[in-house]
């Protein structure tokens, strides 16, 4: 009982959600009609670590909390791809993850898009050049919007996302 | 009638015969196939002139071995309905040997083979047609020695001689059972034939009756395969070729509950209520107990064979009822027990038939019977796989099918027994309901194992990838039963008529007319239910036929694309990676650790220098049926000293053996003369 | 014309279980999302992810045979069967004297053999551990539900469902402890066979804690909310079953516009309640372990069999 009391006092703990800067949040190209349409008001996310310190992970797990709480925009996270219409990915893309991270996006039905999560993501960040990295995720998955940060908010995360789907 | 019984007699000695003179060759094995097809058609229709006219077929042949009242034949409505059903399954058997029997081409005798598959059925005809002891034991005899030769037919596995082994003693011993409780009968008899067995039954004395009973009982369950005389079905079929295994499984075990249900129930009249609740009590502890012991086989002819065992259970479950119902003065829900028992009868035979075939199509193809080994067979063998299918859904008692039709009515009789006075008694009707949907439930995850390890996903071995379909025969003995089952399950209305009518005249048992219409409305006194397969089904279909369309009218994407199994991203997949068959019955094999207790052995090798290096492990675990060696080691032990203390009188001298020659005679003739 | 009303009466009580279905579903998660503090999506979104998810393509996996490509479709079927011939709305029911609640039963198993199946095909150890331990659940659940049947249909002299409503609906004298027991061994069952917690989470992405998940793991686009949509409805099912079995007041006797106004109305009241039930429970309980789930399955087939014993000693 006092865990149902506890839930009464703390009361709606969801945060309007902020604005991000541009500069943030970069959209590689327009908004297909068609996504927008579709993915508006339901989207599926199935999240894919290619080789991420983490960091960038623990910020999207945030996003399903109660102050973010993604579920309130029609977001909601996916265990296969198949179920999926838009992939998160995070980190460089390592060598042992290239494949596995390339069968993820064939897996997916279409329409499918793909953002691209952290500096790691789009430039490699601090492990460009290591011998375990084999590039950045637009070198192996066609990616539509990069969420610069290392790592990034998860408000910056979440706009990427709605971005993608062409939702402001 | 006397035509259809000679042709049927014809019909066997000519696939006997053909296969004696002419056994090898595609032309040999379809005389053989003839001969058992035309047999077996012939006493069909036989069967089915007897059930719908009514009138009985009598042969008498009093030359023939007179000494004992020579052999007399009776055609009565539950005969002939078993007679039916030997010459319903013989048919599509018969088909299937014709080009299952070339996998035995050099191996085993084709001669024998061919005889004793003729010979077999026709005795198993027969013993429903007895009309006196003679011939009723005469048949018998026949019957399980042909099929014990038939379960040899593979000699070159040492398994098969000992479950022949077993499968001689354990039938034998039910014979000299179900001959000691004719016996029995007869001392009060003026002679054997059933007819004076049965006038003369209420003058023997009550426990005189509760003997003949359990004798019975024992002898016929022994043959039918009930807990605990079970132990020589799950060796004997998987050993014998799949059509002999499929008559087995299908016919053979009716037997005996034709026995059981011509002793227990027409020759005594019916009895106290004890008789009935240790039936249902029987036939519970078959039907759970047997589909647990299938769940963790994977050798799907041995798994096929404890389903036979639960099948078996589930008869008995509607017949105890039956029987107890009576006892009761409670002549509808009587009938209704026993007509859902005979029902779940036919509709076993057809759907275990149909899964033997199936089975030994796959074990024809691929060389063996290990599940573990097979997958991937539905796009390799794809008609096989849908029959297989379909006998799967029948026996899992998944509607419209006939497995649902006959639990149905079983759940119906046993609803039924809040209409027992005693609550004390009656409280065994809701455990058995509750047994019956366990067994029913595991049976079904133990069908989707089946289907699924063999005929989905990938091929586990070379074998199972170069697998072919089976040839045309083959496909058509499937094909008539899987249309039987739907057919059987879509019409019970037909059916459940026929199968009350049997049960007139029998005993006290007064058929109080089971209401039937259109859509099977039970006006039974206590237990009303209504279902309507044809309707059921037809919803079905179109349900199943608008779904496209009202997709279409969603507007639903139509594109699709066909892609790797997603495996989290792993590179390539090998058989090694799908589920097995151990592997998905392992959740219950833990839930019932208790009953199972499965042995398990772990070693461990580490490497010599340092423990925390492991070389290898090897983890071995089995499951020996505990109860088998409870209730049978001791017995075997007993017979095994006896028999080494008897060895003590075969001295080895030719002498000896004349003195006892000769103190027999003497004995003898001493007996002859004090008794005149 | 009387018969074609009813019939046109049952089809579109039927279609009206089948609308409300995702709606349900999402209420259960809208008031699970306030009970975690968290806004939540609105209780229509399920409505918006079955759209979408008919507009995505099918991706098949090269292993699978059409048994995978028939699941969705049978499992559909027989889910929208059983809508037909559970009291939903009415009493008597057009489709009557088609299938009693043994049949409900059997046809629910016919849809998860199906999954089952299908979660084999593809060959991947997910929908392998899936379909057992669905199987496993659906197996051991059958007692508990048999002698609750045997319990209700005990009372009513008959396993036909609009008998057994009017049986319960004729009075309060109707209403037993056998009854209660029954409720709750039900409810258990409901949990079990729906996938809900504490035997399984709808909303887990470790495959090695999913039942349900797993199996529909291959499944993607129109296939994907075939199944997702028979798994609302199967919910909707088994809370009208619950609501309609053991508290049937306001379901419709007659055919007059006033009783079906509050026959709906009652329902959805029904259904609400429930719903809370669930998200509370959900909210309170963990899930258990995959082999503490037959105890507490045993716990249920107890509480059934209490049912029928206490229904045999107070006839």
């Amino acid at each position: 009982m006092r865990l149902f009391s506890k839930i009464l006092q703390v009361g709606l703990a969801t945060e309007p959600l902020p604005p991000t800067s541009h500069e943030v949040v970069r959209l590689l190209h327009e908004v297909d009609d068609r996504a927008r349409r579709l993915f508006g008001r339901a989207l599926a996310i199935r999240e894919v670590d290619a080789g991420s310190c983490n960091g960038c992970e623990l910020e999207i797990t945030g996003l399903t909390s109660p102050v973010y709480d993604s579920e309130r925009f029609g977001v909601h996270f996916v265990a296969s791809p198949r179920h999926a219409d838009l992939l998160l990915v995070t980190g460089p893309v390592t060598r042992n993850m290239a494949v596995p991270l390339v069968k993820t996006y064939e897996a997916t039905p279409a329409p499918k898009l793909v953002v691209a999560v952290g500096d790691c993501s789009r430039t490699c960040g601090v492990f460009k050049g290591g011998y375990g990295v084999a590039g950045s995720v637009d070198q192996f998955v066609p990616v539509d919007a990069f969420v610069d940060g290392c790592p990034p908010e998860p408000a910056a995360i979440l706009r990427g996302i709605l971005a993608a789907v062409g939702r402001r | 009638m006397r035509s259809l019984f000679a042709l049927m007699l014809a019909g066997y000695a000519l696939g006997a015969a053909a296969a004696v003179l002419r056994p090898g060759g595609r032309g040999g094995r379809g005389l053989v196939a003839a001969g058992a097809v035309l047999g077996g058609a012939a006493g069909l229709a036989l069967a089915l002139q007897v059930l719908l006219t009514g009138t009985p077929f009598v042969l008498e042949a009093p030359a023939v071995l007179s000494i004992a009242d020579g052999l007399l034949f009776r055609i009565d409505r539950l005969g002939a309905l078993f007679l039916g059903l030997v010459g319903f399954l013989a048919v599509p058997c018969g088909l299937y040997g014709a080009a299952y029997s070339e996998g035995y081409e050099g191996r085993a005798s084709l001669r024998l083979l061919g005889a004793l598959l003729n010979l077999f059925l026709l005795t198993m005809s027969l013993v429903p047609c007895a009309g006196n002891v003679l011939t009723f034991l005469f048949m018998w005899e026949g019957m399980s020695l042909t099929s014990y030769f038939l379960v040899l037919t593979e000699t070159d596995e040492p398994e098969t001689v000992l479950a022949g082994g077993w499968y001689l003693a354990m039938t034998h011993a039910g014979l000299a059972l179900a001959l000691a409780a004719f016996l029995l009968m007869a001392t009060s008899s003026a002679s054997t034939t059933f007819g004076d067995l049965r006038a003369a039954a209420p003058a023997l004395s009550p426990s005189a009756r509760n003997a003949v009973f359990l004798l019975a009982l024992l002898g016929f369950g022994s043959k039918a395969g009930i807990m605990p005389l079970h132990v020589w079905l799950p060796r004997a079929h998987p050993a014998a070729p799949s059509h002999v295994s499929a008559l087995m499984s299908g016919v053979m075990i009716k037997m005996g509950v034709y026995g059981l249900l011509r002793v227990g129930l027409d020759l005594l009249g019916g009895g106290p209520t004890w008789w009935g609740a240790l039936l249902i009590g029987l036939g519970a502890l078959s039907a759970v107990i047997g589909v647990l012991y299938a769940l963790m086989e994977h050798d799907l002819k041995r798994l096929l064979a404890y389903h036979s065992v639960e099948n078996i259970g589930i008869i008995f479950i509607g017949i105890g009822a039956g029987l107890m119902f009576q006892s009761f003065g409670l002549p509808a829900l009587a009938t209704l027990g026993m007509v859902a028992g005979l029902y779940h009868t036919i509709n076993h035979a057809c759907f275990k038939g149909l899964l033997f075939l199936g089975a030994g199509s796959v074990a024809h193809a691929l060389g063996t019977r290990n599940m573990e080994e097979m997958g991937g067979l539905i796009k390799r063998m794809p008609r096989t796989a849908l029959f297989f299918l379909v006998g799967a859904c029948a026996i899992s008692a998944l509607p419209p099918l006939n497995g649902f039709a006959s639990e149905w009515l079983v759940f119906q009789a046993l609803l039924g027994g809040s209409a027992i006075p005693q609550p004390e008694v009656a409280v065994v009707m809701p455990l058995a309901v509750a047994m019956l949907a366990l067994a029913s439930g595991l049976a079904a995850a133990c069908f989707v194992k089946a289907f699924g390890i063999t005929f989905l996903a990938i091929p586990r071995s070379a074998r199972a990838e170069q697998a072919h379909e089976a040839p045309r025969s083959m496909q058509a003995g499937m094909a008539m039963l899987a249309i039987a089952c739907v057919a059987l399950g879509l019409l019970p209305f037909a059916v459940a008529p026929i199968l009350g009518s049997t049960l007139a005249g029998l005993g006290r048992v007064t058929p109080a007319a089971i209401e039937l219409t259109r859509s099977l409305p039970l006006q039974v006194p206590g237990a009303s239910g209504q279902m309507s397969p044809p309707l059921l089904a037809l919803g079905l279909v179109v349900l199943l036929a608008l779904l496209p369309l009202g997709l279409r009218l969603l507007g639903a994407e139509r594109r699709g694309r066909v892609g790797d199994t997603w495996g989290c991203g792993r590179i390539g997949q090998t058989p090694r990676m799908e589920y097995t068959a151990t592997a998905f019955a392992e959740p219950l094999r833990r839930v019932f650790a208790e009953l199972y207790r499965p042995t398990r052995d772990l070693s461990i090798d580490f490497h010599p220098a340092s423990k925390y290096f492991v070389q290898s492990i090897a983890y071995r675990s089995e499951i020996h049926p505990w109860i088998e060696r409870l209730l049978y080691n001791w017995p075997l032990r007993g017979i095994r000293r006896a028999a080494v203390w008897v060895r003590r009188l075969q001295a080895g001298s030719l002498h000896l053996y004349l003195f006892y020659l000769t103190l027999a005679f003497l004995v003898l003739l001493t007996m002859a003369r004090w008794w005149r | 014309m009387v018969a074609i009303i009813g019939f046109a009466l049952g089809v579109s009580q039927a279609a009206l279980a089948l609308l409300l279905a995702p709606g349900l579903v999402g209420l259960v998660r809208w008031l699970k999302a306030r009970l975690q503090n968290r806004r939540g999506a609105p209780a229509w979104q399920p409505y918006l992810e079955l759209a979408k998810l008919f507009r995505k393509e099918v991706v098949v996996s090269s292993n699978a045979s059409w048994v995978f490509r028939a699941a969705p479709f049978i499992v559909f079927a027989s889910t929208v069967a059983v809508a037909l011939l559970v009291p939903i709305l009415l009493v008597p029911l057009p489709f009557d004297g088609v299938g009693d609640l043994l049949v409900v039963v059997y046809l629910l198993l016919l849809g998860t053999f199906f999954l089952s199946l299908a979660g084999l095909d593809p060959g991947s150890a997910f929908g392998g551990m899936g379909a057992s331990r669905a199987m496993t659940v659906a197996a051991l659940a059958e007692p508990t539900v048999a002698l609750a049947i045997f319990a209700l249909a005990l009372s009513a002299g008959s396993t036909n469902l609009g008998q057994i409503v009017a049986r319960t609906m004729s009075g309060p004298a109707a209403v037993s402890p056998g009854h209660l027991l029954a409720f709750l061994a039900l409810f258990i069952v409901t949990l079990a066979e729906t996938g809900r917690l504490p035997i399984d989470n709808p909303a887990t992405h470790l495959e090695l804690t999913m039942i349900h998940e797993a199996m529909v793991l291959e499944y993607s686009g129109r296939y994907l909310a075939l199944i997702e949509w028979a798994a609302s409805l199967k919910l909707l099912i088994f809370f009208s079953l619950l609501s309609n079995l053991f508290v049937p007041w306001g379901v419709a006797a007659g055919l007059t516009a006033g009783a079906l106004t509050l026959a709906v109305a009652s329902l959805l009241v029904k259904l609400v309640i429930l719903a809370a039930v669930v998200a509370v429970l959900e909210t309170r309980i963990a899930k258990l372990r995959l082999f503490r789930v037959p105890e507490l399955l045993s716990v249920s087939f107890v509480l059934a069999l209490l049912a029928v014993t206490s229904s045999f000693l107070l006839r």
